[in-house]
């Protein structure tokens, strides 16, 4: 395939950037778009060009490392794949696809396609665990039975790998889905039960204070979330921010 | 330099451990405040290690090159975390797991430390639910277990296809809890660059800010390094594109010996290579060896057409199908442990018998198991007498439940849905067993220096059996090593704050400075991937899956000669002070060929076949591996040399009181 790409390029957090265009060939279906890049900078670095600089490592779906927004969409096209795993065969020979860095207030360019996306840390950082010791003293495993229907849902919201698509795919630049995914996941557990009012106030005021936008249930990011995860948590977590509310 | 020393407590060894916790020293909490540790790396293993230290009071820094520590490549493990528990009463016990895991790693590993292993292993269950990690569970509410290779019980805890995701998530999250408090300073988006000794005791690191290229000094009362394995040596594996050997290479330049370089786990189950661009390889989880069954065509006819393209797979009639490892294997069939799978896979394969265009592959078929599950589902779901369909359809959501987002992943990546035709596998390198040399603590050579994980080598011998790194992991970073690492500490409590404007630290920073000064004034060549690709090829065709020492000759020669031209010609563009993602590569692509020229004259020291390291000329008339216990029950260590093949090897004998050395027979 022979393809046109359009990059955004930015030297550093404080230069202006601005998208630029390159002309690749022999692009196969097989190769990943991540790979479809290396053969892009293999290109420039021969040509005495400085690379795209671009997040990626684990290259399987799931460090949550890759981002890059393709033809205006988080992690391209295909539904449910995070970039690394976005193949070329979803693109057809003369395409032009454009490709930008997640673009939200709280995720900052560091360098071309890379963001800073450390808000997120400090989002779970202000209550996104459970306050238990890890002396291996605790009580043993089965006597806390959890309903398998709960334990499955708590899974399903714990699948969240960080990657900041919902930001990226919310026209507010909400973080509603990322936060309420792990705010769920403890709130569906026995576990989670002692500390949840301090948690998800916690971590709904480090949201606020991180410069994400509001919820306005469009739905943008259950449907780029490349792990599925569901406005239902959403839902959950303000049921239980109203009830901490009401509490505190 | 002296003889090895192991430290392993005295006494029976099912008491070692709470012996030795009972007889080392304590850090009292008001001095633990005045307490640096340094942590490089924060997968399970470092993650999980800087938590406790910092709830248990110290002061701890961690570092790593990802921009999150949630992004470690632990991240990636899929099937699932061994225990003891005997919660399915199937027979197990610590014994059981201990014994299990030194035959796995084929009588190559030290029995105090696995035992050690096994004893805490239930403890990690119980610590991971009380942090809220999602194991999947049964309809009563109560854990579910699963199937690994290499034994004969259910002992494995899994979170579908994601158990590793899932314990990091755990980890990180109780580093968060200790970041809140301030416990914890996270150095993300930063590289150790090298290791820093000060009167023969390791006192801080030199790191780069990946970001804005700054050179910084870290100083601290010990050092833990937590940094994973060296798989990509080969260039092409299942880890992590940013997966390196640096800090622990670095470690071993400044005086830790390195064990057992050439124990390299091949991992049966990847998907096969589809062309010179790729980049790396993806696993699919052990688990599905639970409900798959491997296979190649029985007559070369018809593997012949089925790499034409003239034949598929699902036309083949059961008796033209030879499951190779239940014949070979009755007794574990698809079950086998990795080093098996991996080389009877080979075997088909060079034999002529292999799939996909290019013969490298043979097929993992769910048919049986959909049919299977569904009769079950049928019966469950009061249908007496269900048409082939309905079995199917009842079949297939019970393996959709267990495997869906392997299934799914393979799907994306190969476009084939492997729910009706069969995946295609092959081996690809996944893990390394070796690693740099601890003794019982923990601790390296250095004193001050310690490695846990992946990053030393000291409990899966030459072959980790599957769902055993990541209860290694957890087992070093939770519960082994913060009781340790107190024993060494408790003689810095009037130490007081070690300077970073020492001759020492002057020195490190400058042996780095002129490092990268010099791999950009490369004469621009090359790129990095260029020679790490050459590097990758000379490991998996000389240092690969089946050795001799001819090849292993030629691969140190080999090496020697890609290295000096890499050093010459190597092309680095960008800058040293802004993120610079080529000079990251080829700062580790330098350390990766070093090692290389190491792991081939360890493999051709080690003159007979043990676990993962297969040396042709060592095998018994069936082709299975022949291991020597008379010459090389030992652990190598190898000491470090600017030209690795003067390295000098160090040997800690191994001794097996409390279990029988056998031939590791599987049939």
């Amino acid at each position: 395939m022979k393809l046109t790409l359009k990059i955004w390029r930015q030297e550093n957090a404080k230069a202006k950037g601005a998208m630029k265009t390159y002309q690749i060939d022999g692009i196969e279906g097989d190769m990943s778009f991540l790979e479809m890049l290396d053969v892009l900078n293999e290109d420039l670095i021969n040509k005495g060009e400085v690379p795209v600089e671009f997040d990626h490592d684990c290259r399987e779906g799931i460090c949550g490392s890759c981002s890059l927004q393709i033809n205006g969409e988080p992690h391209g096209p295909d539904r449910l794949v995070t970039t690394c795993q976005l193949h070329m065969r979803k693109f057809n020979d003369g395409d032009t696809i454009t490709i930008e860095p997640f673009r939200a207030t709280a995720f900052p360019v560091i360098t071309d396609l890379i963001v800073d996306r450390t808000a997120f840390d400090r989002i779970q950082q202000a209550g996104g665990y459970i306050s238990v010791n890890t002396s291996g003293n605790t009580i043993d495993a089965n006597s806390i039975p959890v309903n398998k229907h709960d334990a499955d849902d708590a899974f399903s919201a714990a699948t969240c790998i960080g990657c900041g698509a919902c930001v990226a795919a919310c026209k507010n630049a909400s973080a509603m889905l990322f936060t309420s995914a792990k705010v769920s996941q403890y709130a569906l557990l026995p576990q989670g039960q002692v500390e949840a009012v301090e948690r998800v106030e916690n971590m709904v005021r480090q949201m606020d204070l991180e410069g994400f936008g509001n919820c306005t249930n469009t739905g943008a990011c259950e449907i780029e979330c490349p792990k599925g995860i569901s406005l239902e948590n959403i839902a959950r977590m303000n049921r239980e921010y109203l009830s901490a509310t009401t509490k505190g | 330099m002296s003889e090895l020393k192991s430290n392993i407590p005295e006494g029976p060894l099912k008491d070692k451990w709470t012996k030795h916790k009972n007889d080392i020293n304590l850090v009292n909490p008001a001095n633990k405040r005045n307490i640096d540790v340094i942590v490089v790396g924060t997968g399970l293993a470092g993650g999980s290690a800087a938590a406790t230290l910092a709830e248990l009071g110290y002061n701890v820094k961690t570092f790593c090159y990802q921009d999150s520590p949630r992004r470690a490549h632990s991240i990636a493990a899929q099937g699932g975390i061994n225990a003891a528990k005997n919660y399915q009463g199937d027979g197990d016990s610590n014994y059981r797991l201990f014994y299990d895991t030194v035959k796995g790693g084929d009588y190559r590993s030290r029995e105090a430390n696995v035992y050690r292993l096994a004893e805490v292993s239930a403890n990690i269950i119980d610590q991971c639910v009380a942090q809220g990690v999602p194991f999947a569970r049964e309809y009563g509410g109560l854990l579910d277990n699963r199937s690994f290779g290499g034994v004969l019980v259910s002992r494995t805890f899994y979170a579908k296809g994601q158990t590793g995701q899932q314990l990091l998530l755990g980890a990180y999250s109780a580093m968060n809890r200790q970041i809140n408090r301030g416990k914890i300073e996270a150095f993300n988006r930063h590289e150790m660059l090298d290791l820093v000794l000060v009167d023969g005791k390791a006192r801080g690191i030199i790191a780069r800010d990946l970001v804005t290229g700054e050179i910084e000094r870290h100083s601290a009362h010990a050092v833990v390094l937590a940094s994973g394995g060296y798989g990509n040596v080969f260039f092409l594996s299942t880890n992590a594109m940013g997966s390196n050997v640096m800090a622990a290479w670095r470690a071993h330049r400044r005086g830790a010996y390195f064990a057992n370089p050439c124990y390299t786990q091949i991992h049966p189950t990847c998907i096969p290579v589809s062309g010179d661009h790729q980049s790396k390889l993806t696993l699919m989880s052990e688990s599905l060896r639970n409900d798959g069954r491997i296979w190649v065509p029985k007559k070369k006819e018809d593997a012949e057409a089925i790499r034409a393209g003239k034949l598929k797979p699902t036309d083949l009639k059961e008796e033209d199908r030879d499951y190779y490892l239940e014949r070979r294997y009755p007794a574990f069939g698809n079950l086998v442990p990795r080093d098996v799978a991996s080389r009877a896979a080979k075997e088909r394969c060079d034999a002529g018998f292999g799939v996909n265009k290019t013969g490298e592959a043979v097929y993992l078929d769910f048919k049986s198991a959909i049919m299977r599950y569904g009769k079950e589902e049928a019966l469950i779901h009061g249908n007496h007498n269900p048409s082939d369909k309905e079995i199917y359809d009842y079949g297939k959501k019970v393996v959709e439940n267990k495997y869906g987002n392997l299934f799914q992943m393979y799907e994306k990546i190969v476009d084939e849905d492997p729910y009706t035709t069969p995946m295609m596998i092959y081996p690809a390198v996944h893990y390394t067993m070796g690693g740099l040399w601890v003794d019982y603590n923990l601790q390296t050579t250095i004193p001050g220096c310690y490695a846990a994980g992946e990053a030393n080598f000291s409990d899966h011998g030459a072959n980790r059996l599957g769902a055993s790194a990541l209860m290694q992991g957890l087992a070093d970073g939770y519960f082994v090593l913060p009781y340790t690492i107190g024993d060494y500490l408790s003689k810095d409590i009037r130490t007081g704050k070690i300077p970073t404007d020492s001759p020492e630290f002057d020195q490190a920073e400058k042996d780095v400075r002129d490092r990268m000064t010099k791999l950009m004034n490369g004469s621009g060549k090359h790129s990095v991937d260029y020679y790490h690709k050459k590097l990758g090829k000379i490991m998996w065709n000389k240092c690969g899956m089946a050795r001799n020492a001819k090849e292993l000759q030629e691969a140190m020669d080999e090496i020697a000669e890609l290295r000096a031209d890499f050093w010459e010609n190597v092309k680095v563009p960008g800058s040293l002070d802004s993120k610079n993602a080529e000079l990251e590569k080829a700062g580790r692509v330098a350390d990766f060929l070093e090692l290389g020229e190491l792991f081939a004259k360890d493999a051709l020291t080690r003159n007979e076949s043990c676990g993962g390291h297969f040396r042709e000329e060592y095998q018994t008339p069936e082709g299975e591996a022949l291991r020597d216990d008379e010459n090389f029950s030992f652990v190598s260590a190898w000491e470090y040399n600017d030209n690795p093949r003067e390295a000098k090897l160090h040997k800690e004998q191994l001794t097996f009181e409390n279990i029988e050395v056998k031939t590791r027979s599987y049939k």
